[in-house]
């Protein structure tokens, strides 16, 4: 296949004697989502921290519009990743910022606003998660659990960027809340044409925000396919996973 | 596994986990060095942390140099009045402060109170992914966290040591002439009769080395630090306490360096 946005070829991590990823194949397709599932543990985030550079992988190879982001100039590199947003589990917002500054913190870092304008920018964008004006100037602590994921979404969103990463988005939200932050996670990605890659345990989310799915167990990608076919897969693993069955072959793992 | 054995690879590995420290210490100064004199530079920051690690250690400074500048008075009269040595007293009030109290009180303060909110800061921001964040936010972290607060405390802590002096000898200068019966115009002439230059500069001097390690330490443990709030507290007691003993420790250093016999 080729014309893949994201391609990831027999990415390998350890920590110590822990091997994480033991070669893991992933491809997605511009402006489609991919929804990464898998248990505690199985390497989720450290898959999404080596393609954004946060971590450095131990072998394979991660490719960016056709591009080795691992063997570019640093940088091409730095250029390649700044095509990425990112919505972190817990927000990750700044706390010693406001609302509105960590909005348009990527903005001003890029220099493409000035301060003056910024405000005013990033009340724009906070309407486009469904957030009022008033709360720009408040800080994250002041925000319910909700409202911090929208802003962290806001603050992802704010450079338009080519590709966008959600790690756990509804993860502590009710299920009303959770179903709102996905449907501004789907408008969002179409609005902006974006290529996504969510990590989460919440299979409606998954459902609600993926066109495609890939399962991580034992370190590798043991089944992709249409995130419509998530509950309905005959894979073992992914039937036990997705039904949060006791008994399967992840427990028999877990049991050597 | 023999005990001898067991015993000789605990040590071993010790070592080579304190030479990995050293070498990432290394690593880390070298990087936030680096970063204070490349663009982009992040002024706001800059002021932020001249303000934490300045203005607001302003009072506890201001404190412990004028308590200290009193004691010091006190108990140089105990001494000095044994040999009839009284008129010693401003000119050993003086020198003391200057040259090595003043610095050293105020960097183990700023280094209990700034460096320690430093690490607390850095560690929060660690654990709670906003370091990884400013990094997808097309920001170096280094650049904006360590190297603002590595110039920042270069620059404050000689101008809080220079308030210490004055506050150090003034309460000097208060307990000898209000407590002890000294004449006031002797005792500031006593005081700076004796007082050089070099001896102002050589305090500053220690002062900036202090508030660059104070700040390295901060920023180096709070940086590192990993596993919640456990690990963040652990992150702020090793920034104090190394902070501390690299103080004392240089503070030997500099005095060797920076010594004058006359």
């Amino acid at each position: 296949m080729s014309g893949e946005k994201i391609l990831v070829r027999g990415l390998e991590k350890a920590f110590g004697a822990k091997k994480v990823l033991d070669g893991v194949d992933l491809a997605v397709m511009p402006r489609t989502g991919m929804v990464v599932i898998g248990g505690s543990g199985t390497g989720k985030s450290v898959l999404i921290k080596c393609i954004l550079g946060l971590i450095t992988p131990d072998a394979g190879v991660i490719e960016i519009d056709g591009e080795d982001v691992l063997k570019a100039h640093p940088k091409r590199a730095r250029e390649l990743r700044g095509q990425i947003g990112m919505l972190f589990q817990n927000g990750a917002l700044f706390d010693s910022l406001s609302v509105w500054e960590n909005v348009a913190f990527g903005l001003l870092a890029e220099k493409k606003i000035k301060r003056s304008q910024a405000r005013d920018k990033a009340v724009e964008i906070l309407a486009q998660v469904g957030l009022v004006a008033n709360v720009a100037g408040l800080s994250p602590a002041e925000l319910s659990g909700g409202m911090q994921k929208r802003v962290a979404l806001a603050r992802a969103i704010a450079s338009a960027p080519a590709i966008m990463f959600f790690d756990e988005p509804t993860t502590g939200l009710d299920p009303i809340m959770g179903a709102v932050i996905d449907g501004l996670i789907v408008d969002c990605v179409k609005r902006l044409g974006s290529t996504s890659i969510a990590i989460t345990h919440d299979m409606a989310s998954a459902v609600r925000i993926g066109d495609t799915a890939a399962m991580l167990y034992e370190g590798r990608v043991c089944w992709t396919g249409p995130a419509a076919d998530l509950l309905t897969s005959a894979n073992p693993v992914v039937d036990q996973f997705t039904h949060g069955r006791r008994d399967g072959p992840i427990q028999m793992a877990l049991r050597k | 596994m023999n005990p001898i054995l067991n015993f000789i690879a605990g040590i071993g590995a010790a070592v080579l986990d304190a030479l990995g420290l050293l070498g990432e210490l290394g690593i880390f100064t070298a990087s936030g060095i680096s970063h204070v004199f490349r663009p982009p530079y992040y002024p706001r920051m800059v002021g932020r942390a001249l303000m934490e690690i300045g203005f607001y250690s302003l009072p506890v400074v201001a404190l412990t140099a004028l308590f200290t500048g009193m004691v010091l008075a006190l108990q140089s009269y105990t001494g000095f009045s044994r040999f009839n040595a009284e008129s010693a007293i401003a000119s050993v009030v003086v020198l003391s402060v200057t040259r090595e109290l003043g610095p050293v009180l105020a960097g183990l303060m700023v280094s209990g109170r700034a460096g320690a909110a430093m690490a607390a800061e850095l560690g929060t921001m660690r654990v709670t992914d906003q370091i990884d964040a400013l990094a997808t936010l097309s920001t170096e972290p280094m650049k904006y966290l360590v190297a603002p607060r590595l110039l920042a405390g270069v620059v404050a802590l000689p101008l809080l040591v220079a308030i210490a002096d004055i506050l150090g000898v003034m309460g000097g200068f208060l307990v000898a002439s209000l407590k002890l019966g000294f004449n006031p115009n002797t005792y500031l002439i006593n005081t700076f009769a004796n007082l050089r230059t070099d001896d102002v500069v050589s305090g500053l001097i220690k002062a900036a080395v202090f508030g660059f390690v104070i700040a390295l330490m901060g920023c180096f443990n709070g940086y590192r630090s990993k596993g919640g709030a456990q690990g963040v507290g652990a992150a702020t007691t090793s920034a104090v306490v190394a902070a501390s003993i690299l103080i004392l420790a240089l503070d030997y250093v500099l005095t060797q360096l920076l010594f004058t016999a006359k």
